[in-house]
C-alpha cells in the first residue's frame, strides 16, 4: 500500500489536506479539473493488522454510494485505484456535522424537533432507495446550507438489492454503541426501522444531554437494551413536552413493529406536534419497575426475538391525504370519496391518513375569522372534517386533520403534499359547474403538478 | 465491452428468440452461450442453426451436458431427460450432433471463465447450488469471474481474501457490482426452462468497464413452447414445468 501525500495526484485528483483519520478510513480534501473544487476522497485503512471490517465496509460504500441520488446524500464522483490505492471520491458537503452540537446540550425543544424532522426526511429518502443506513449518529449527519440533512458514511449500510458483504463477513454486530437498535445488536441488518431507533436515541441525547443507554463497550452491555428501558426524557428534563417524549420513546421501542412504520411518518409527527397521538409513553414518569424489567430479561415468553423482514415497509405504510370539500354539500361525492379512502386503507395496515380542507381566504376583503353566525370558521371546518371521517373508524394514531387557510386551494394542497411527504392524494372532482369553468379544475392541477399519486374520485349518478 | 450471457436454452425457440430480441434492444458487443442448447424442448434443429449463425458472428458457445448426451449418448440422466435426449438425437441431423459434440468445455477471456457447470471439474457436470459448491468451483480455477449455468436459477457468490462466501439472489434489472479484488461465481438463470418460480426467460448482461452484472427477465410465449413439447410427444412434465417455471 502507498501512503498518500499532500500535493500528489491520483487518477487526476490533486490531493489536498488530510481532513480526518477515523477507525476505518482517512478523508482527504481533493480537487479535479473536471469535477470542481469541493471534493472529498475517502481512503480505507488497509495496512497489516488493521480491522478487516475497514476494507469490507469500504467495499459496501463503493457499491452503495454510486447508486444513491438526491440532496440527502453526498454526490458520488468516482471510485477506483484497485491496483494501487483504493479510493472513493464524493461531493464535500460544506458545513459541519451535528457532532459539535453535543457540546451545547441540552438543545431547545424546537431545535430538537426540527433536526429530528430533517433527519427523518433524509432517512425516508434513503429507505426509498432500498438502503438502511445502520450508523445514524451526530457525526454522520451534516446540514446543507439549503436546509436538508445529509447522511454520510455508508460503510455499515445495507442495500436490499445488493449482496450484504458485512453480514457475510462478520458475526459480531457493527454499529455505534449508543445508537444501535436492539435487532442490529442481534445481527439483523435488513430493517429500516433500525435507523428510527438510532434517531430516537440521538433525539433523546439532544433533549436530555444524556445518552439513553450510555456507551457500552462489550456485547453484553449492548444487549442490555433488549430488556432495560432508559428513564423517560421528562425524568431527565422536565420541560420536554409530552408529544416529544411520545415520539422519542416510540422510536426506542425494542420491537421494530411498535416504532413508526416509516421515517416519513416519524417526520410527519415531528412536524405536527399538536397531532401526535399520545399513549402511555407520553405520560411515563420513571423507568419500569424491577419486576417488569426482570421478566423481560429472563422470562422466555417476554424475551424478544427478531425476524429478518422482507423489504417492503416503506410501500406498505404510506402517508395518504384526502382533500375533502365539506362546503360543497354533495353527499354522494362525500360518500364515494370516503369509500375509496376506506378501500385504500384496508389494503395498507400501516398507512396513515391526513384529512385536508382548504379554507379559502378572500383576496381582496379582509377576512374575519367568524362566519355569519359568529362561529369560528377554522374550528367549524375541523369539526366537519372529523364528522366526514368518523365512519372510517380509524384510531387516533392513524388519522390527522388539517385546515389549510389559503387564497389558492390548489397551491395550498400542493404545498402540503410536498412538505409532508404525502405518497397518495385522494380528492373529489368538482361537479361541472360555472364555478369550475371560471376557476379551473383543482384536481386537474394537482394531478399534473403533485409529486405523488393522485386519485380523482367521482360519484356516478 | 458489454457481454450478453445466455444459458440452458434447451431447444426452446420462443424463449431464445425473445431473449435475442431483448439482447438486441439493450445492446451487447458479444454473446456467450454457456451450454445446453438442446434437450427438453421441441426445437433443437432451429436453436442449433441459430446458435451456429451467432457463432459465425463471433459468439462464444460452450458445451453443456445435454449437448454432450445428444452427441454421445451415455447414462446418468433422469427419465425425462433421457427420453428427451433420445427424441432430440432422432430429431437432429448428424452434422448437428457433430457440432454439439465439438463444442468446447470452457473458454477463458481476460479475467473471465465461461463454463456450463462447476469450474473445478467441468466434465463432471456438478451443480453450483450453494456457497460450498461455489467455493469448490472458484478454488478449482484461477479466473476472477466464473460464469456458469446448469442450475436454471440465478445466483451470485462472492469470495474474499478471508474466504467467506454467501449466496445472493440477484434482483431483476438491478446491476450488481462484482467488486475487485473479490472473485465471483455467477450462476446464470435459464433461457429455455427457468426453475426459480418465474416462467419468464432469463439472461444476464455483464459490463466489463464497470464490472457489473444485471439479470434480465423476458416474458415469452410460454403456451406455444409448452404446446410444441406436448405435440412432439415429449414427457408431459416437460410441458407443464415451462408454465410454472419450476
Amino acid at each position: 500500500m502507498v501512503r498518500l501525500q499532500e500535493g500528489e495526484v491520483l487518477d487526476g485528483f490533486a490531493i489536498g489536506r488530510l481532513l480526518h483519520v477515523g477507525g476505518m478510513a482517512a478523508l482527504w480534501q481533493v480537487t479535479h479539473p473536471d469535477h470542481g473544487e469541493a471534493l472529498l476522497m475517502k481512503v480505507p485503512r488497509l495496512a497489516e493488522g488493521e480491522d478487516p471490517a475497514a476494507i469490507v465496509s469500504f467495499e459496501m460504500e463503493q457499491m452503495i454510494l454510486p447508486r444513491l441520488t438526491g440532496p440527502h446524500v453526498p454526490r458520488f464522483v468516482a471510485s477506483g485505484g484497485f491496483d494501487r490505492q483504493p479510493y472513493l471520491v464524493m461531493e464535500r458537503i460544506p458545513g459541519r456535522s451535528l457532532l459539535p452540537l453535543i457540546d451545547a446540550l441540552p438543545l431547545p425543544i424546537d431545535d430538537v424537533a426540527s433536526i429530528g424532522a430533517k433527519v427523518a426526511e433524509a432517512l425516508d429518502a434513503l429507505h426509498r432507495q432500498h438502503v438502511v443506513h445502520l450508523d445514524v449518529k451526530p457525526s454522520n449527519i451534516l446540514m446543507r446550507e439549503t436546509g436538508e440533512a445529509v447522511l454520510v458514511d455508508f460503510g455499515l449500510s445495507r442495500h436490499a438489492q445488493l449482496p450484504d458483504l458485512m453480514e457475510e463477513e462478520f458475526r459480531l454486530p457493527y454499529g455505534t454503541a449508543p445508537y444501535m437498535a436492539p435487532e442490529q445488536v442481534m445481527g439483523v441488518r435488513s430493517d429500516p426501522r433500525s435507523d428510527l431507533f438510532a434517531l430516537g436515541a440521538m433525539l433523546y441525547f439532544l433533549v436530555t444531554g444524556t445518552r439513553p443507554f450510555g456507551d457500552p463497550q462489550r456485547l453484553k452491555g449492548l444487549q442490555r437494551r433488549l430488556w432495560w428501558d432508559p428513564p423517560p426524557p421528562r425524568a431527565r428534563r422536565a420541560e420536554c413536552p409530552d408529544w416529544l417524549q411520545e415520539i422519542i420513546l416510540r422510536c426506542l421501542e425494542v420491537r421494530p413493529e411498535r416504532r413508526h412504520p416509516t421515517a416519513a411518518q416519524l417526520a410527519f409527527d415531528l412536524r405536527h406536534p399538536d397531532q401526535v397521538a399520545l399513549t402511555a409513553r407520553a405520560a411515563k414518569q420513571r423507568r419500569d419497575g424491577w419486576a417488569t424489567t426482570l421478566r423481560r430479561r429472563f422470562h422466555p415468553d417476554h424475551r424478544v426475538r427478531f425476524d429478518r423482514v422482507a423489504e417492503a415497509t416503506v410501500e406498505d405504510a404510506p402517508i395518504l391525504a384526502v382533500a375533502v370539500d365539506v362546503t360543497e354539500q354533495d353527499d354522494a361525492l362525500a360518500t364515494t370519496l370516503r369509500a375509496t379512502v376506506g378501500r385504500l386503507l384496508a389494503t395498507m395496515p400501516g398507512a396513515r391518513l391526513a384529512c385536508l380542507n382548504v379554507l379559502r381566504q378572500n383576496r381582496i376583503a379582509l377576512d374575519t375569522t367568524l362566519d355569519d353566525f359568529g362561529r369560528n370558521k377554522h374550528v367549524q371546518r375541523l369539526v366537519e372534517l372529523k364528522h366526514w371521517a368518523a365512519p372510517l373508524g380509524l384510531p387516533e394514531g392513524r388519522i390527522t386533520f388539517h385546515v389549510l387557510e389559503a387564497v389558492n386551494p390548489a397551491n395550498a394542497l400542493l404545498d402540503y403534499v410536498r412538505m409532508n411527504g404525502v405518497d397518495h392524494l385522494v380528492m373529489g372532482a368538482r361537479a361541472a359547474s360555472l364555478k369550475r369553468k371560471v376557476m379551473g379544475s383543482v384536481s386537474a392541477e394537482l394531478a399534473a403538478e403533485a409529486p405523488c399519486s393522485v386519485t380523482v374520485v367521482r360519484a356516478r349518478g | 465491452m458489454r457481454i450478453a450471457l445466455l444459458t440452458d436454452i434447451h431447444a426452446n425457440r420462443e424463449a431464445f428468440e425473445a431473449c435475442l430480441d431483448d439482447v438486441a434492444r439493450k445492446g451487447a458487443d458479444r454473446i456467450v452461450i454457456l451450454g445446453d442448447l438442446v434437450g427438453y424442448g421441441a426445437d433443437p434443429g432451429w436453436v442449433i442453426a441459430k446458435a451456429r449463425e451467432l457463432a459465425g458472428q463471433g459468439a462464444i458457445l460452450i458445451r453443456g451436458n445435454h449437448d454432450e448426451a445428444a452427441a454421445h449418448p451415455r447414462g446418468g440422466m433422469n427419465d425425462d431427460a433421457t427420453a428427451a435426449i433420445a427424441w432430440t438425437r432422432d430429431a437432429l441431423a448428424p452434422e448437428d450432433r457433430a457440432f454439439l459434440g465439438a463444442l468446447p468445455m470452457e473458454a477463458e477471456e481476460e479475467d473471465r471463465l465461461y463454463v456450463h457447470a462447476d469450474a473445478s471439474a467441468p466434465d463432471r457436470w456438478v451443480y453450483v447450488r450453494d456457497a460450498e459448491d461455489a467455493r469448490r468451483s472458484l478454488e478449482g480455477c484461477t479466473a476472477r469471474l466464473v460464469f456458469c449455468g446448469h442450475v436454471h436459477a440465478p445466483a451470485i457468490y462472492g469470495l474474499t481474501a478471508t474466504a467467506k462466501l454467501v449466496p445472493f439472489k440477484p434482483v431483476t434489472g438491478v446491476a450488481v457490482p462484482l467488486l475487485r479484488p473479490r472473485r465471483w461465481q455467477v450462476v446464470c438463470g435459464a433461457v429455455g426452462q427457468p426453475r426459480d418460480g418465474d416462467p419468464a426467460a432469463a439472461w444476464h448482461l455483464f459490463d466489463v468497464a464497470t464490472s457489473e452484472v444485471t439479470l434480465h427477465r423476458v416474458p415469452y410465449d410460454v403456451l406455444a413452447a409448452s404446446e410444441k413439447v406436448r405435440q412432439a410427444g415429449l414427457p408431459e412434465s416437460l410441458a407443464t414445468r415451462l408454465l410454472r417455471g419450476r
